[in-house]
């Protein structure tokens, strides 16, 4: 029974863990976006 | 055509979906239980899955902005800690009461009627404050250059009189009893527990209205809670294998850049216009609630689609709001650099 509940923890573990990972590689990934279009984009938005 | 099972056309919804929430969460610290699991539950997913999905979406998108905050210097972790303490509590409390009105048969009535009544409150109270003359507001003196000569609220100033060590030191100069931290914590969670709700909407403006941190942290630090209550939550959900994660990816794809533009805008934005924005949401988003609960005492199910339509329109008005008003400030700054710099 405890192999039963612990395969159900370690099944929404992984879940979990893969919306963090989704979320961290995003934060990274619109990070490296954000450094190489940001300037660019607030120029545009300033009206410069 | 279909990707990992689902049609391009539903992912490319949901990313486009969780742009505007990522906005507004980004922008506020709160929306994403609001917006998410109401729109899930009307396209036809079971009610675990709508619920757990969209907790699953709110953790991940508060990782996202509470980084981002964190770039910006906009996250208080002793103050987010000590909330965590006090909430938990609280919502242990709050829960115990919630059994006791269902036990006497009290407890839908009594939430659905706090929940309407706190929501279009607090939305009332912080659009007259933000509205009024400015003088008993939290707004920024025009005058004032530093954080430190913001105008406390009454509430917050006699909060912080009280000297009980331990004092913490928060970011924006303020000084406070670790006690009266704890209190606001405990109440707030009090009320999340009782509504059955993740309480972003009272935990943010209790940040800034009483325990007196600026508006920008009491958004981050309100965000950084959220990642540890989003996570056991959605843990919990996951053990019952009700997230579904080709909801959650597509939708945490588009709010990433939401959420990302949302913190940005904080730190943007007139603290005055954020308050009006915000109780905006909360009036509206009460709107919504109201009619979803009434649709299901007089059982018209058709009152769901209408309350949906009322918050989307809602957040699609206010996110549109933050986005003018963002640009419109870069450009008041870009002129006065730009007077300054002919001067």
């Amino acid at each position: 029974m405890l192999g039963v509940e612990s395969a159900v923890a370690t099944r929404a573990g992984v879940v979990i863990g893969a919306v963090l990972v989704e979320a961290l590689s995003l934060y990274v990934g619109y990070g490296a976006l954000e450094r190489v279009a940001g300037p660019w984009l607030t120029r545009k938005l300033e009206g410069r | 055509m279909e990707l990992f099972g689902v049609a391009v056309s539903l992912l490319g919804t949901f990313a486009g979906f969780g742009l505007l929430v990522g906005l507004l969460f980004g922008f506020f610290g709160m929306g994403g239980s609001f917006l998410v699991t109401p729109a899930l539950l009307v396209m036809g997913y079971e009610t675990d899955v709508a619920v757990a999905s969209g907790l699953a979406f709110v953790f991940g998108t508060s990782v996202i902005a509470t980084l981002k905050h964190r770039d910006l210097g906009q996250v208080d972790y002793k103050l987010g800690v000590s909330m965590i303490v006090g909430t938990t509590a609280g919502i242990e409390v709050g829960k115990i009461g919630l059994h006791w009105l269902q036990r006497v048969g009290l407890a839908n009535v009594v939430v659905n009627v706090s929940y309407v009544a706190l929501l279009g409150g607090i939305g009332v109270f912080i659009t007259h404050r933000a509205l009024g003359d400015g003088s008993g507001g939290f707004g920024p003196d025009e005058d004032a250059e530093v954080s430190d000569d913001r105008e406390l609220p009454p509430i917050a100033q006699k909060i912080q009189s009280y000297r009980i060590p331990p004092m913490l030191e928060l970011r924006g100069g303020v000084v406070v009893s670790l006690w009266m931290v704890l209190f606001v914590a405990f109440a707030t969670g009090l009320l999340s527990g009782f509504l059955g709700v993740g309480g972003g909407f009272i935990r943010m403006p209790a940040l800034f209205y009483l325990v007196g941190v600026p508006v920008p942290v009491a958004v981050g630090t309100d965000l950084f809670e959220i990642v540890f209550s989003g996570g056991i939550g959605s843990f919990l959900y996951a053990l019952d294998g009700a997230v579904d994660l080709t909801i959650v990816v597509p939708l945490l794809s588009g709010s990433a850049l939401g959420a990302r533009l949302g913190a940005a805008a904080t730190s943007v934005v007139e603290e005055d216009d954020i308050q009006v924005y915000f109780g905006v949401m909360l009036l509206l988003g009460a709107v919504a609630v109201a009619i979803r609960q009434i649709g299901g005492v007089i059982d018209v199910p058709v009152l769901d689609t209408v309350a949906l339509v009322v918050i989307v329109g809602a957040a699609l008005l206010v996110s549109g709001a933050i986005v003018v008003s963002s640009v419109r400030e870069l450009r008041a700054d870009e002129r006065t650099d730009a007077g300054r710099a002919a001067d």
